[in-house]
């Protein structure tokens, strides 16, 4: 199939706005009469709140507004929607202000709205609050024991899908099993078993969260914020403050990053209790040390794998036992993780047991395929030793039990055409693995890894203008230059340029509901619900063209924006100047919830040097493969792949969350919480894949998230073929290297 | 509190504010001046989102005092296009990708501007290094280091 803007590279629609600072992020919200918020937050992991006096605040000059939890409406407890899955009202109640108890160090207990950030921020410091501080609990295996303090004393463990009457930290145990894995294991030539740690990690968004919240004298609460999804905070503000969604409209402003951060909602409903107070419109921005400690990071992870292979390689059984932190609300994300661990591979024996954690740490969310890199890191190195005990290439290995069509998931669902097999033959095939190693204490590794990509609703709208050009209203906020690729897919239908089509993303007034920017969806789904208006717009002017023409409509056929029916035969442009006589303007809608969602392979080849010295591991070469189905604006796609890559690497050799006993964290700042600089890497190598999906007519799967999930892993095996350690615990920074080498 | 008279050029424009001696060149310029091309991603210095270019130096804002700046020239990504015509870098971050999200790009845009200025023909390790102290978390860089290469080859 050949296209005339699929896999073109046309300037972003939203560029010259970026470039030029004029694009309006969460924080550069201004308003007559806004007042600026800030939060006052737990300095305790645990701890019962006693007091909070809140009289010295109120009395400083210039401040309009305190609330505190008792603010908050009590509306009784029900499921609300997430934007990822559900969850109970009464957690992400607790999570927004905390009630009785504080959770983390970070947990918001109350919040002021004053003239500006200073008297802000002074009138907190002057807000009174008496904890009685309680033992914490700070890692899965320490909160799993049976005498461990209870995070909440009403949380009580779900096992195999039945709620138990135990009081645990433990809220939910989940098994997936296919066939007989001990079995499996007796019929085994090789076994390996090895226990991996990973730690808590941030997403790291440059833009800390940000929102202004006016509730209107109408009662209509109006919210301008930084969101993965508008109409999840509209979901979430409404149930909070027990309104009708009808009554909150969100208006998402551009986006400074996310990557699944920006989906669970923290500072909308707080900031519109101090509006409601204060009758202004109230801004609250997060500091850098509040987005570490009061928004929700990544799970850190305790996980055992154990894999049983025949002689020739074929694993003839597999098993998980996976612990993720939750942090201090259930939701860790290890559903996802037990459905990616060994998702790579067609294996007849599996079980995988699953385990939801709760401990004194900030409220886990969602980060890019959440979950499946924790997973990936300890299977792939667990593959990587088994190659190398059988002697067998790490890349054939894979080949020889790669996933294909037909294979059945541990979860239950069968693989539709995939790309495994044609990921592992790129990697294989690549001038970076055919490629000589650059020197002593040098090293390779390989790694794949998958995710499964959801579909979800869009809504999207084009109206045809008379020059030939069209309007595209959407409701996915723009993370990464999805404004255009959903524009492409519109333009490729009308047969007509990307720059011809003007889209813009607009509140939850004026689209209908649009799920989360979030699960590699944004291209796939609303791009469907794109190519389904531009298809409608189709439509309507062929009845346009017929009625010109005297002709039954559907007569008429269209082929790259040209219309034709016998000898009569009209341009898109053409047709669009003559709406006005032939019955008014045109709207073409689409609404849609694809099933037909394709997942997404990735793989991620890495040369690293290890210094032998200081243990200092310096990435010299990456590649990244990845399964694209169909890559609509390939720099983009390189860019998602060059930037999951990278943020592997962090996991894997700096990042984490660095907890001291009492569950503070002590880097919570850009020069301790320390990510990949420019200085840190080399340029990132891409290979793109294209195994189109079935179910989207381009063949789109979705690029957001796969490839993140095999660096660390990746890494981890370089590590070992330059310096002779299997490193179990990310990250492997200096001091970890040092010790295994000594050990 | 009482307010400091301060004066100074940015974007070649003569620009006087009053601000309070607490008030950082960052909140200057977006809370004071309403212009908010210049980003807060740290407020302590290790993100490089809000650098400028302050008398031929690239600073991050949110260190330097508003109080400062008097008598000062001041260069924000609001005064790197001449008119409507972008600058050669503003044209490259956009034809090689070189953003995602964009709230990191203002920063590496002044900061490519200056180091072009001192530097017309940088290598790769040149570039790298002049834009340490600038974070992006979408992109990896890649494309940043291409899209400065680009401009820079446009230059000769």
């Amino acid at each position: 199939m050949s296209y005339q803007v699929i896999g073109t590279r046309p300037v972003r629609h939203d560029g010259a706005d970026k470039v030029t600072g004029r694009a309006v992020y969460g924080a550069d919200t201004q308003m007559a009469g806004m007042l600026h918020g800030h939060i006052v937050r737990s300095p305790h992991a645990h701890a019962r709140i006693l007091r909070i006096d809140t009289s010295k605040a109120e009395a400083l000059p210039g401040v309009l507004a305190i609330v505190t939890a008792a603010d908050l409406p009590h509306p009784g407890d029900r499921m609300v929607d997430l934007g990822e899955g559900l969850t109970r009202l009464s957690w992400v109640h607790g999570n927004v202000l905390a009630s009785d108890k504080v959770l983390y160090a970070g947990h918001a207990v109350a919040a002021v709205a004053a003239a500006n950030a200073h008297i802000a921020e002074e009138a907190a410091s002057l807000i009174e609050v008496d904890y009685e501080p309680l033992p914490c609990v700070l890692t899965a295996p320490d909160a799993m024991k049976p005498d461990a303090p209870l995070v909440h004393d009403d949380v009580f463990m779900q096992e195999f899908g039945k709620l138990t009457d135990t009081p645990s930290n433990i809220s939910d145990h989940f098994r997936f099993e296919i066939g007989d894995a001990a079995k499996g294991f007796a019929k085994a030539h090789t076994i390996v078993e090895r226990t991996l740690d990973t730690s808590t990690v941030h997403q790291g968004y440059i833009e800390p969260h940000a929102a202004t919240v006016l509730w209107n004298n109408d009662g209509r609460v109006l919210v301008w914020c930084s969101t993965q999804g508008s109409f999840v905070v509209r979901e979430v503000v409404a149930a909070v403050l027990d309104l009708p969604i009808s009554q909150v409209k969100v208006t998402p402003t551009e986006i400074g990053g996310g990557f699944g951060g920006k989906i669970p909602v923290y500072l909308e409903p707080v900031a519109a209790l101090l509006s409601r107070k204060s009758g202004r419109p109230v801004k609250i921005a997060m500091s850098r040390k509040d987005v570490f400690e009061g928004s929700g990071p990544t799970p850190g992870s305790h996980m055992t794998v154990k894999i049983g292979v025949a002689k020739d390689g074929k694993i003839v059984a597999a098993q998980a036992n996976l612990a993720y932190e939750a942090g201090a609300y259930p939701g860790a994300m290890v559903g996802p993780g037990a459905m990616c661990v060994f998702a790579a591979y067609d294996i007849e024996n599996i079980a995988i047991d699953g385990y939801d954690v709760l401990v004194n740490k900030p409220s886990t969310a969602p980060y890019r395929a959440p979950g499946a890199t924790n997973a990936a890191f300890a299977t792939e190195t667990v593959m990587d030793e088994i190659a190398e005990k059988l002697g067998i290439d790490p890349i054939e290995l894979r080949l020889r039990n790669a996933a294909k069509e037909g294979t059945r998931r541990a979860d239950g669902p069968k693989y539709k055409r995939i790309g495994c097999v044609e990921v592992l033959e790129a990697m294989k095939n690549s001038a970076h693995y055919q490629a000589p190693l650059p020197g002593p204490n040098c090293g390779r590794g390989v790694a794949i890894g998958f995710w499964f990509n959801i579909g979800f609703s869009s809504s999207c709208t084009i109206s045809v203008n008379s020059d030939g050009t069209v309007n595209l209203v959407e409701g996915s906020t723009d993370i990464g230059g999805s404004r255009t690729s959903i524009s492409m897919q519109a333009a490729e239908v009308l047969g007509i340029k990307a720059e011809d089509v003007h889209p813009t993303i607009v509140d939850t007034d004026s689209v209908g509901y649009t799920a989360v920017t979030g699960g590699s969806r944004t291209t796939f789904a609303t791009g469907l619900a794109a190519h389904d208006a531009a298809k409608d717009v189709i439509r309507q002017l062929s009845v346009r063209a017929a009625k010109l023409w005297e002709v039954d409509s559907e007569l008429v056929n269209c082929q790259r924006g040209v219309f034709q029916s016998g000898k009569h035969s009209i341009t898109f442009k053409e047709l669009a100047a003559k709406l006005e006589e032939t019955g008014g303007p045109v709207v073409g809608r689409a609404t849609v919830n694809p099933s037909g969602v394709g997942g997404s392979f990735a793989g991620c080849i890495v040369d690293v040097r290890v210094d032998p010295e200081t243990g200092k591991t310096d990435v010299l070469r990456v590649t990244s493969i990845q399964d694209a189905g169909k890559a609509i604006h390939p720099s983009y796609v390189e860019g998602q792949m060059q930037g999951g890559t990278v943020q592997g690497i962090g996991w894997a050799l700096n990042e984490e969350y660095f907890m001291d006993p009492s569950g503070i964290m002590k880097n919570s700042s850009f020069l301790d919480y320390r990510m990949p600089t420019a200085l840190d890497l080399p340029m990132i190598e891409t290979v793109i894949v294209e195994v189109p999906n079935p179910g989207h007519p381009f063949g789109v799967r979705g690029v957001g998230e796969a490839n993140i999930v095999p660096p660390p892993a990746a890494v981890a095996n370089a590590i070992h073929r330059a310096a002779n350690i299997r490193m179990t615990r990310l990250p492997m920074n200096p001091n970890a290297i040092m010790e295994e080498v000594w050990r | 509190m009482s307010t400091v008279r301060v004066q100074t050029t940015i974007n070649n424009q003569p620009t006087e504010f009053l601000c309070e001696p607490r008030q950082s060149l960052l909140e200057c310029l977006r809370e004071l001046l309403k212009m908010t091309g210049t980003k807060e991603g740290c407020n302590d210095g290790n993100c490089g989102a809000c650098t400028v270019i302050m008398d031929g130096r690239i600073v991050n804002s949110c260190l330097v005092l508003g109080v400062e700046c008097n008598g000062s020239e001041i260069t924000t990504v609001e005064g790197i296009a001449v008119g409507s015509k972008l600058h050669p870098i503003q044209q490259a971050f956009l034809e090689n990708a070189a953003l995602q999200c964009g709230i990191c790009t203002p920063g590496f845009l002044v900061a490519a501007k200056s180091l072009l200025e001192s530097e017309p023909h940088p290598d790769e390790q040149q570039i790298r290094r002049y834009l340490a102290n600038n974070l992006c978390r979408c992109t990896g860089y890649d494309k940043i280091i291409k899209a400065v290469q680009q401009a820079a080859g446009g230059a000769q």
